[in-house]
């Protein structure tokens, strides 16, 4: 469980590490904390998986990956787990889930995004996918965000 | 952006040591000096080639709610409609995607019951429907990108 301390140290990291030599001391002294204490909190809520991962998260856009593509699935439920789990497999796949469908008008229930810096390489990963599906693939779509309307951080309950 | 930001790029997509001086160390691997990784990461986010550098926090695992959302925005009103939904602080992500269902939003809240009042509160203001689409399971989320 998070306590009080965990829940500073998280407000404090949420915009980024500092970029000074010691970062974990500088959250440290700005909390009136120890640099032992943050980096020992930081490594609990990593392993706990509170912390997904400490690292960059680069402009999609920015690096060449201009065709950033939602696919979506009609997939039978019983089979979805093991499928899901292969599609979340494949190298160009950022992320994977199991949605519910909203029938008659939305059938699809696996989602996976894909990116790419060409249109063909999107029309590609596709075919990847949907050769890994074979039958059990009842149907897809592909969704590509046209503009971003919003785009901020998550807040974290504190 | 040269090959020395593609290496850091990739480099830092992996993770980051959590010891007295981080920096220091993954300078190291990659063969540069503390001073210019530092003045290289700063130059990527400012740039905005990096969004973010820090922890990723998981917010369903510090009790927090995450769903996914759409809804058909008649085009006449796509705009009013932006605006409505983008006003609500719970909405972190909006995108615009070609399909009818046109409008797709991520909204995150401290609570679960939350996720269920802020669906209601925009399906009252924009008098549309709002397709809740929560994540039933996650197979895989990894953001690493070859630069």
């Amino acid at each position: 469980m998070l306590d009080e301390t965990d829940r500073k140290i998280i407000q404090a990291t949420q915009a980024g590490l500092p970029l000074t030599p010691e970062p974990y001391q500088t959250i440290a002294e700005q909390l009136g904390l120890t640099a032992d204490n943050v980096m020992m909190r930081l490594t609990a809520m990593q392993n706990s998986g509170i912390i997904r991962r400490i690292g960059a998260v680069p402009n999609h856009y920015k690096l060449g990956y201009r065709f950033n593509g939602m696919t979506v699935w009609n997939i039978p439920d019983e089979v979805i787990d093991e499928l899901g789990q292969k599609v979340g497999q494949l190298e160009f796949v950022s992320h994977c889930y199991h949605r519910p469908r909203h029938l008659p008008e939305w059938p699809y229930n696996l989602f996976a995004m894909v990116h790419s810096k060409s249109q063909e390489g999107v029309d590609e990963q596709i075919q990847r996918i949907a050769d890994l599906l074979s039958s059990y693939n009842q149907g897809c779509d592909v969704l590509y965000s046209s503009k971003i309307l919003k785009k901020t951080g998550f807040r974290t309950s504190t | 952006m040269d090959e020395i930001d593609k290496r850091i790029i990739n480099a830092l997509q992996d993770g980051f040591p959590i010891c007295a001086a981080p920096y220091r160390q993954v300078a190291a691997q990659l063969g540069l000096s503390e001073q210019e990784l530092i003045a290289r990461l700063k130059a990527l986010l400012d740039n905005g080639s990096l969004t973010r550098f820090g922890p990723l926090y998981n917010a369903e695992q510090m009790g927090g709610a995450l769903t996914l959302a759409a809804v058909k925005a008649p085009i006449e009103r796509f705009d009013e409609v932006t605006e409505i939904i983008n006003a609500f602080p719970e909405v972190a992500h909006n995108y615009a995607r070609n399909h009818e269902l046109n409008m797709w939003f991520v909204i995150a809240t401290e609570t679960p019951e939350q996720i269920q009042q802020t669906i209601a509160a925009i399906e009252r203001q924009t008098g549309l429907s709002v397709y809740n689409m929560p994540k039933n399971k996650e197979y895989f989320v990894n953001l690493k990108l070859e630069a």
